[in-house]
């Protein structure tokens, strides 16, 4: 894996019956940059991101992850890969130890490393003293924070994070993305999808997706620049507004 | 890969765990069932066909046939029917009860004999038998009081029950119950524990890691493995105890027979979550496949003779039927491995087949 | 009158004190937006409102009348969206629209043209016959928001209505809650967008259970009072980092165009260059600028909470 790409797509298409919600996406991610997918509402975002995680397949085009082929590897890529999905990755019912206990267990950490890891995690989430509150209980940024810390659990080289912010308050939301960026520096690399244009501005490159396409990839810097917009939002707003007319 | 599989298993005992009021109705429900079908069940009955053998042709053994015919509670349906019919009578159900008149039945009223008046009683419904001799016990007596009533038991009804002899109908509804409730347990349940996973959106999350389709359905599955056996060792212990239910059989067989029915019961709630993705389906799905023809077809309400042939053909195909084969004939009849080989073979051979399709269709993405 | 007034609203979970007295109003034609930290308490305010919950003490007059006697009331004349409204997932977008509708017995042409409306903002258009289920996260979302505007009552509560919505259709949404405002609607709405809360009349940052200031969005940030300097660079995050070993945490915040400092010791802009020159941090530009609710948010947040 000496290869500089992290994440390889191209041509990457999927259909559901005759609507096709990922069309011909090609773009490609470096190891350890944090990569934001943007776009608008139904774009397609999650539904690449489900690809790229093995759980949907592809109806066709390329992709690797991790140098790993989504059609004939998806263990291997399961095993490099943390993931978060858009809504409820955590047990409601469990508590906050069970949670981390169980996703310890299902990487196949051992026990000693499983309750290692949940002491530190714990720790680091100002949680001790809350371990044995049910998870439904934590406020929203907490929760999110803490499923981050579970899907890392089995330390994975890149990870999906599919609108970990939505919802959650400014304060917390920079909370995460200090985690973020504490991650990226340790080389991990970070695809991550949001609906807010100041957390696009913390990413190195981004891509927005409209109507299953990708139509722009490129650094926040020059996007603005391209778009003569002081701001992400504007962008945003631009770009998707050129297409949608 | 042991590791993931016990942290699956963990956690899903603790959602049982938490769901604090499933599992107050998992075991307070079997004690329940058992309590309104051992006192609440009372069935009215009238019309009660009946066949009658007169050997005496006397005008005393008419006067007690008119007796008999008088009362709607029954109805006689055949007359002399030979002798090698009875029990086929019987099982159709064509009659309930065959009473059979002995041919020095007049002679012994007035002499100071005791004169048996046999009658055969269908005793697979045992609330119905149970009845039926009663009834007779009463005729019987009305019948002394007319004609001899310096003699107090001039003649008397000895009752024969075939199919249950000692007219327990614990012994018949406490298999059935267990039938029942494992399959509660075991088949809707199990179901509904994948199926809400998948909606409520964890079951991504555990998609995405290395964790194989097996682990996941077995770990799930577990938990309500032994959910079901406690709960099916509970109905045995209260019918055993308070019901006196015989265990003629061997233990070890009968539970291992019942972690094989249990296995039964999962392999087709697997099957009903493989193919479904909400929660309501997931129910009548495993209803309608599992706990109805139970409890209609299996002989457990019905008996399997009296119904229609397609039925009986039906009946045949469902677990609970072989089932209650096993499990009555090692408490009641206290038989063994190998009389019992043919529905042993049966359910075992049924799992592998629904456990094998459902890991087949058992879906490690998100299609 | 006014159609919505809380007062001194107090209420408790087992051990946990939800609300501690919480008092608000929403004029007619006003659109008041509550800010707050996860698990400040918006929900459990706007439930007690809309008569899901009762609370523990205090007063709420919803159009004049009490909702404690009134919840008959209450309900008919209230819209609400919960914050994680579900829809009928087996109907498809339009039935779901027409469901509402039909609930709140809307006449069948106004709902088209409402509909058409709604579609405008949540571009659900060209898939008005695919089933609910088959949407995208925030398609779902803005499927719930538009059930709820089917119809058009006089106060309008909205817990979150654009979580994961992005932001064209945001910008849309809002320019109808405006629209409906400028006709006479209360509207009641939280959010987690601190760009919302400036199109908001009015606003309230609720925390721990408080209220902790409310006005218009102007006179929140001037009551702030104090400098806010804006330091770009080409890595945030590093200049972030570096600026916190000078300054308090608490004063230092990310924002995607830089990092903002507040100059709490009143230093001066020439005297926080010298700093930053003389630890060799490195930096772009360096310039004051006018708070933000978001900064204001966050100032406020970091006075009342030890930093962690
Ligand atoms: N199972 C499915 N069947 C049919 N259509 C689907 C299915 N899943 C997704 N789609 C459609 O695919 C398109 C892309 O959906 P996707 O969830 O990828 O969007 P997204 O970019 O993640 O949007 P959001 O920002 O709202 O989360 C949408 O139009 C959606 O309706
Ligand atoms: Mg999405």
């Amino acid at each position: 894996m000496s290869e500089p790409w992290a994440v390889q797509v191209k041509d990457l298409t999927r259909k559901f019956g005759d609507f096709t919600a990922v069309d011909h996406v090609s773009f490609k991610v470096k190891k350890g940059e944090i990569f934001g997918f943007l776009g608008a509402n139904g774009a397609g975002k999650t539904t690449t991101i489900r690809m790229l995680c093995g759980l949907l397949l592809p109806t066709s085009g390329q992709a690797t992850v991790g140098g790993f082929d989504v059609y004939s590897q998806p263990d291997l890529i399961k095993q490099n890969i943390g993931y978060m999905s858009q809504r409820f990755s955590l047990y409601e019912d469990l508590t906050v130890r069970e949670n981390i206990e169980f996703y310890g267990g299902i990487y196949g950490l051992k026990r000693k490393q499983i309750r290692q890891k949940t002491d530190e995690l714990l720790d680091y989430l100002h949680l001790t003293d809350r371990a044995d509150t049910l998870t439904a209980q934590l406020p929203l940024g907490l929760k999110q924070r803490m499923a981050l810390s579970t899907a890392l659990l089995h330390d994975p080289e890149i990870i999906f994070l599919d609108e970990p912010t939505s919802g959650v308050d400014p304060e917390s939301r920079r909370q995460f993305w200090l985690l973020i960026y504490e991650l990226a520096a340790r080389g991990k690399t970070i695809f991550v999808t949001t609906h807010f244009m100041d957390e696009a501005e913390y990413c190195q490159r981004i891509s927005i997706m409209q109507n299953g396409k990708i139509i722009e990839l490129d650094e926040p810097q020059k996007l603005k620049t391209k778009y003569q917009a002081s701001t992400m939002q504007q962008v945003f707003l631009k770009a998707i507004g050129e297409i949608a007319q | 890969m042991n590791r993931t599989f016990k942290s699956i298993v963990r956690k899903e005992f603790l959602h049982i765990l938490r769901d604090y009021q499933t599992l107050i109705i998992i075991f307070i429900m079997p004690i329940i069932m058992l309590i309104m079908f051992g006192y609440a069940i009372t069935l009215e009955m009238r019309h009660i066909e009946v066949a009658v053998v007169d050997h005496a042709r006397t005008p005393q053994s008419r006067q007690l046939l008119s007796h008999l015919q008088s009362s709607d509670f029954f109805v006689i349906k055949a007359y002399d029917p030979p002798e090698s019919q009875f029990e086929s009578l019987l099982q159709k159900r064509q009659v309930r009860c065959i009473m059979v008149i002995p041919a020095d039945f007049s002679l012994s009223l007035t002499g100071e004999r005791f004169t048996p008046v046999q009658l055969l009683i269908d005793a697979s419904d045992p609330n119905a038998a149970n009845f039926i001799q009663n009834y007779f016990q009463k005729i019987s007596a009305l019948f002394n009081a007319e004609n001899n009533p310096q003699f107090k038991f001039p003649f008397e009804i000895v009752p024969r029950f075939l199919f249950n002899p000692n007219l327990k109908s614990e012994y018949f509804f406490v298999p059935g119950l267990i039938a029942i409730i494992v399959l509660l347990i075991s088949a809707l349940l199990t179901s509904i524990a994948i199926v809400r996973e998948k909606e409520r959106g964890t079951f991504e999350q555990i998609l995405v890691s290395p964790v194989h389709a097996y682990q996941i359905i077995l770990g799930k599955v577990i938990p309500y493995i032994i959910l079901g056996f406690v709960d099916s060792v509970i109905i045995l212990l209260i019918g055993h105890f308070w019901f006196q239910v015989p265990v003629h059989g061997s233990i070890l067989l009968l539970l291992a027979t019942l972690i094989l029915y249990l296995l039964t019961g999962l392999s087709f709630g697997l099957f009903v979550s493989t193919i479904t993705d909400s929660q309501r389906t997931a129910m009548l799905i495993a209803l309608l496949m599992t706990i109805l023809p139970t409890i209609l077809l299996s002989g457990f309400i019905f008996p399997v003779p009296s119904m229609p042939v397609i039925f009986q053909y039906i009946s045949q195909i469902i677990p609970a039927t072989h089932f209650l084969k096993i499990i009555r004939g090692i408490l009641l009849k206290g038989i063994g491995l190998w009389e019992l080989k043919a529905p042993i073979l049966y359910l075992t051979l049924l799992s592998a087949l629904m456990i094998g399709l459902s890991i087949k269709k058992f879906k490690v993405s998100l299609e | 009158m006014v159609p919505l007034t809380v007062e001194n609203i107090k209420k408790s979970f087992d051990n946990v004190q939800a609300l501690r007295g919480v008092n608000l109003q929403v004029e007619k034609g006003q659109i008041y937006g509550l800010i707050g930290p996860d698990g400040a308490g918006k929900t459990t305010l706007m439930r007690i409102v809309v008569t899901l919950l009762n609370a523990d003490e205090g007063e709420i007059y919803f159009l004049g009348k009490p909702t404690k006697n009134n919840i008959g009331f209450v309900r008919a004349n209230v819209g609400y969206m919960p914050q994680r409204f579900s829809l009928y997932p087996d109907l498809t977008v339009e039935e779901n629209l027409r469901f509402f509708g039909d609930l709140f017995d809307v006449p069948q042409a106004v709902q088209t043209k409402r509909m058409e409306k709604l579609y405008q903002f949540s571009r659900l258009g060209p898939f008005k016959n695919r089933r609910a289920d088959a949407l995208s996260g925030g398609m779902k979302q803005k499927l719930a928001l538009s059930c709820m505007l089917m119809h058009e009552p006089g106060v309008m509560v909205l817990d979150e209505p654009t979580y994961g919505v992005d932001p064209v259709s945001r910008a849309e949404l809002w320019d109808i809650l405006k629209q409906l405002a400028s006709e006479g609607k209360s509207i009641l709405v939280s959010t987690a967008y601190m760009d919302e809360a400036e199109l908001c009349d009015q606003v309230g940052l609720i925390f721990k259970g408080k209220i902790l200031a409310s006005g218009k969005p102007t006179d929140l940030t001037q009551s702030l009072k104090r400098l806010i300097y804006l330091i770009t660079t080409n890595n945030a995050h590093q200049l972030y980092l570096q600026l916190q070993t000078v300054f308090p945490a608490q004063d230092c915040n990310l924002f995607g165009n830089g990092v903002h400092l507040i100059d709490r010791k009143q230093l001066g802009l020439e005297q926080i260059k010298k700093t930053l020159l003389d630890r060799q941090i490195e930096f772009h530009d360096i310039q004051p600028i006018q708070p933000d609710i978001e900064d204001t948010f966050l100032e406020l947040i970091h006075q009342r909470e030890v930093p962690a």
